[in-house]
């Protein structure tokens, strides 16, 4: 039962990094960068979820679709203003822009006077629910992380699958020149990833957010969701999630079978072995270059 | 304008090309030595920071800069070196000595990292050094009879022969000397065959293999190196720290070192010196406008995060070879003055070529 219930809270945990693992990959996918922001994203959202709320007395399913739009607009906005400049410059710039994005939303939201100084609860319908399944108790808060994780899943692997947008995506995501020349607009379908992965990591940040609580720092937990993306392999969208399930796992039955230390550095190990074992991800496409 | 005309190949590979860099530097060299005199003893202790950042950084910059393979873990090689000095010298071990153990040392666990390193490329390098670099940090953390843990390791001051080293004069001549002869070691790496191989695989791997170079034992050595300076920097930030926990080097660390690099300019070594000087009068410049700022902005905890952010940004997308670019544009624009011309230094478009078919 200790077993089970162990599994529950990693695997709860392991779809939040699943869903922030989604975001880095989808960025990947269409513009072959990692955004070392989505952690902040995350934050973002989540504190837009809770003045919602809390300033403006929204009910809790209209402040989340306003933070999911405004994060939206919000992804599209940063695409349009730093990353396109340097579309097309080495890799590592995008990387380095991404991480300085990532200071500038924590600063900037440590600057709102009386919020973003303090730790919030954000009052979900849900919140303390319990449900008793024979010996298993089940908090409501992470079935219902369970639960948006999977319809998200499915929603994001249909949209890659089958409508044109998704292919479009894949297609500049391989290959960006022979893309536009294609009649893809390249541009344009970046920002929408780049607001696509604002609203996957909003919908993370409200669902970590009963868990843990709103604050500023909350967006660290991204550097926990590499590991979940690598794993997975990182241009695979059910292997971030596979990933992040492992490493959810892996968390917590490292933090209560081993001895203290390991609970917080098992994601990093299993990464490392990972990648030394098998470099492209369980899920990873094999490539080399012809020369 | 200056033209030089060259007289045999030597002069190619010359570290001073021409009398004015022998003038310059030779003046910089003097105020550098005149230094303790001329300052007071906070801004010697500044001066003696931005010499150790510069020696980290200089290792960083032979990693990231000239091999291509960028380190999101640095911090814990600097780590390394900060407790194998603070536990060899509490022992009783001379502080030189001392330091040659924790760049060793240092090297040693490059080299265990480099090992993944061989096998994966890009950003996946990135997220294995930031993996490793975090369970050094809990191993620093948690290692209590080596490393005090999280309460922390007192380092005695640097004594030899009965001398002690720890004074702020004393202590800033050590620093000097370190950051001198590793600048010169780095400057001759990179005109030997060796640091020609690091270019090299940094532009392109495939062509670099085409021309015979190992990459396995290049990009270790490359590894080895820079984790050898990052040590040898860490050895004297023990010193002048005196007391290290886990958390000086944490990957806030790791991220300031990368952002002093780029900062400063990638693929350069001035690079390393002006990204220092930025990273260690970033701090006190911000305190100092913090009285003018509103108070909401002044005082915001996330104020120097903010700066930083935007520096960054600023840097990527309006000067991404650094200071040092910048530099090197005012130097143009004075040289050719008056014939300098606005697109010079213009950044080709292009579009993303694909990484992962590597």
């Amino acid at each position: 039962m200790q077993v089970l219930q162990l599994l529950l809270s990693g695997i709860a945990q392991g779809c939040i990094y699943g869903l922030i693992a989604l975001g880095f990959v989808l960025i990947y996918k269409a513009t072959e960068t990692v955004s070392f922001a989505q952690g902040d994203l995350m934050m973002l959202g989540a504190f837009a979820a809770f003045a919602g709320m809390a300033l403006f007395g929204l009910p809790f399913w209209a402040a989340a679709l306003l933070a999911l739009a405004a994060m939206v607009a919000f992804g599209m906005l940063v695409e349009l203003a730093v990353i396109r400049p340097i579309l097309g410059q080495p890799q590592f710039s995008i990387v380095m822009l991404t991480i300085g994005i990532g200071y500038v939303l924590r600063g900037l939201i440590t600057m709102v006077p009386g919020i973003g100084t303090e730790t919030h609860t954000l009052a979900v319908p849900y919140k303390d629910q319990v449900w008793k399944l024979g010996g298993l108790v089940v908090n409501v808060e992470q079935a219902v992380v369970i639960g948006a994780t999977a319809v998200l899943c499915v929603l994001l692997f249909a949209m890659f699958r089958y409508s044109k947008l998704g292919i479009a995506m894949q297609a500049s995501s391989q290959n960006q020149l022979a893309a536009y020349y294609m009649g893809i607009p390249v541009k344009r379908l970046n920002s929408l990833v780049w607001g696509l992965a604002a609203a996957v990591a909003t919908v993370a940040g409200m669902l970590l957010a009963p868990i843990t609580f709103v604050h500023a720092n909350m967006g660290f937990i991204g550097l926990k969701a590499f590991p979940a993306a690598v794993v997975g392999g990182f241009g695979s969208l059910p292997g971030a999630i596979v990933g992040g399930l492992i490493i959810g796992v892996v968390e917590s039955l490292a933090g209560f079978y081993l001895p203290d230390g390991f609970k917080d550095t098992a994601p990093y190990i299993v990464v490392l072995a990972m990648l030394m074992l098998k470099p492209n991800g369980l899920f990873g496409e094999k490539l080399r270059k012809k020369v | 304008m200056r033209f030089l005309f060259k007289t045999s190949y030597a002069q190619d590979i010359a570290l001073a090309k021409h009398g004015g860099h022998r003038f310059w530097y030779a003046l910089l060299g003097l105020a550098l030595l005149a230094a303790p005199w001329a300052l007071d003893e906070y801004w010697l202790a500044q001066l003696n920071f931005v010499l150790i950042y510069s020696v980290v950084g200089l290792g960083l910059m032979l990693l990231a800069g000239f091999t291509g393979q960028f380190s999101i873990g640095h911090a814990a090689f600097l780590g390394t070196g900060a407790y194998t000095q603070g536990v060899l010298v509490n022992l009783g071990v001379p502080f030189p000595l001392a330091m040659v153990a924790a760049a060793l040392l240092s090297a040693a666990v490059g080299v265990v990292v480099a090992m993944p390193a061989l096998r994966v490329k890009g950003i996946y390098l990135g997220i294995a050094t930031l993996a490793f670099g975090f369970i050094v940090e809990e191993v620093f953390a948690r290692w209590e009879s080596v490393t005090g843990g999280n309460a922390g390791l007192h380092v005695k001051s640097p004594r030899l022969a009965g001398i002690d080293f720890g004074g702020g004069e004393a202590f800033y001549f050590v620093c000097l000397v370190t950051t001198i002869l590793c600048t010169l070691g780095v400057l001759n790496l990179l005109r030997a065959p060796t640091g020609r191989a690091f270019v090299a695989i940094r532009d392109s791997e495939v062509s670099a293999q085409s021309m015979g170079i190992h990459l396995a034992r290049y990009k270790t050595l490359s590894f080895a190196v820079s984790a050898a300076l990052a040590g040898l920097g860490g050895a004297l930030y023990a010193h002048k720290i005196s007391f290290l926990s886990p958390d000086q080097f944490s990957i806030l660390q790791s991220i300031d070192l990368l952002l002093m690099v780029v900062i400063g300019g990638l693929g350069s070594v001035h690079g390393v010196f002006l990204g220092a000087i930025f990273l260690i009068s970033m701090p006190q410049l911000i305190a100092m406008s913090k009285d003018w700022l509103p108070e909401a902005i002044g005082q915001a905890p996330g104020l120097q995060g903010l700066v930083y952010g935007v520096v960054l940004i600023a840097f990527v997308l309006f000067e991404p070879m650094g200071l040092y670019g910048r530099w090197l544009k005012i130097r143009t624009w004075l040289q050719l003055f008056p014939f300098y011309r606005r697109g010079m230094f213009k950044r080709q478009k292009s579009f993303t070529k694909s990484d992962r078919l590597k």
